[in-house]
């Protein structure tokens, strides 16, 4: 089972869910931190790493001496990564999407496949869980490639939980696309509220069943939870606002290891996530 | 010699753009005989990504030589390099007075970009 922990609003405790829902189980768990821009579950887990991958993804390399500057690959390019001024050809690769639609039309056959690196694949273990991490290249804009490697190390035999990023843009769908269930963590504010409307909407369109986890749940006010039962959206975790939480993440610990009566919450937080998932609740 | 210039209208008396990738027009002027064509650089304006590598390119079609406009981003500044168009920064005021300055050879030419892209 693939469980992708998403948000909308950012900082609302993502990793904090994923990193103590992975380290409560007693299956097989591996943690996929596909929040590639700014991976943070690494602090809270502390994984050894034991192999590092870099990731690549394709742009095209033109042989201008095959090249008849016919055109074709600038006009199907969508996003603008090739131009022709007089007789020079100039590709901008960090805008390439990697589509391939250039070799595909150039009547010449002078676009080759060439790459340029994203990013990083950390793999690794904290006792018997496993951990994989992307790591984006600083200056690199284009993270979806990487999201799916990372994504990638995803076995069946585990439960994987993956950290996605904020946002509901297209890193977010590229960490929730395929998976079993969207856990959705969120927290009862106006901002929050407004965010985490747009991250089920998002959800809804990829037809995936999810659930909702309420943080800082005795701040701000009713309207998450009002929203929630208007949508029919299962509340299925909350979690304070607490001194005792928030001094456990400050320094790096989980939850779970400074207070273990919160192994059993997580636990049966996956309990009922399983169950609904077995009953197919029609929580999509 | 035909020269570009960034513009919020279609008309000499419109006040130059500074964005080069996406201002609404590109007024072509010729030096010589004065006359004008303004380009509506819509397609550019709607564009994703990209507006300044094709602003760039279409006037490299047009066959313009200099670019005068308030700033560019480092793709445009490839291309109209590539293109070998010689690209004036910092200009305001309407397209007349930027053509006035060209014409008067008050200007200075400049190959490096002036603000960052937008997208990478």
């Amino acid at each position: 089972m693939i469980i992708s922990v998403a948000s909308g609003k950012g900082g609302t405790g993502k990793t904090t869910v994923a990193t103590n829902l992975a380290c409560s189980l007693d299956t097989e768990v591996q943690i996929l931190d596909c929040d590639v821009e700014e991976p943070n579950a690494h602090l809270f887990l502390d994984p050894e790493i034991n192999s590092i991958s870099t990731v690549n993804t394709a742009i095209p390399l033109i042989d201008e001496t095959k090249c008849t500057y016919c055109r074709k690959c600038v006009e199907i390019c969508r996003f603008n990564a090739l131009t022709i001024v007089g007789e020079t050809i100039l590709t901008f690769s960090a805008m390439c999407h990697s589509c391939g639609g250039c070799m595909l039309v150039c009547p010449e056959n002078a676009i080759t496949e060439s790459k340029r690196e994203i990013g990083i694949i950390e793999h690794g273990q904290r006792g018997p869980l496993d951990f994989v991490h992307g790591r984006l290249r600083i200056g690199e804009a284009m993270s979806p490639p990487l999201i799916k490697q990372v994504r990638s190390f995803s076995n069946p035999a585990m439960t994987s939980i993956i950290d996605a990023p904020p946002g509901t843009s297209c890193p977010v769908i590229a960490a929730m696309k395929g998976v079993d269930f969207v856990l959705m963590v969120t927290e009862p504010t106006p901002f929050g509220l407004h965010d985490l409307r747009l991250a089920v909407e998002a959800v809804r369109t990829l037809g995936i069943p999810h659930g909702l986890v309420i943080n800082r749940s005795d701040v701000g006010d009713d309207c998450v939870r009002e929203y929630a039962a208007q949508q029919n959206l299962p509340i299925l975790m909350e979690i304070p606002f607490k001194r005792s939480i928030a001094e456990a993440y400050s320094n790096g610990k989980l939850l779970v290891e400074v207070m273990p009566e919160w192994r059993d919450k997580f636990k049966m937080l996956f309990h009922k996530i399983e169950n609904s998932l077995e009953r197919g609740d029609d929580l999509s | 010699m035909k020269v570009a210039i960034t513009s919020k209208g279609a008309t000499l008396d419109s006040p130059v753009d500074p964005r080069f990738g996406r201002a609404p027009y590109v007024i072509i002027v010729d030096s010589d005989s004065q006359e004008f064509e303004a380009l509506n650089n819509l397609e550019n304006v709607n564009r994703l990504k990209g507006a300044g590598i094709h602003a760039a390119t279409m006037i490299s079609e047009k066959g313009a030589e200099v670019l005068m406009t308030g700033y560019c981003g480092p793709n445009a500044i490839t291309t109209l390099n590539a293109a070998n168009i010689k690209v004036v920064l910092e200009i305001g005021g309407t397209v007349k007075e930027a053509a006035e300055l060209f014409r008067e050879g008050n200007i200075s030419y400049s190959d490096a970009a002036n603000t960052e892209g937008h997208w990478v």
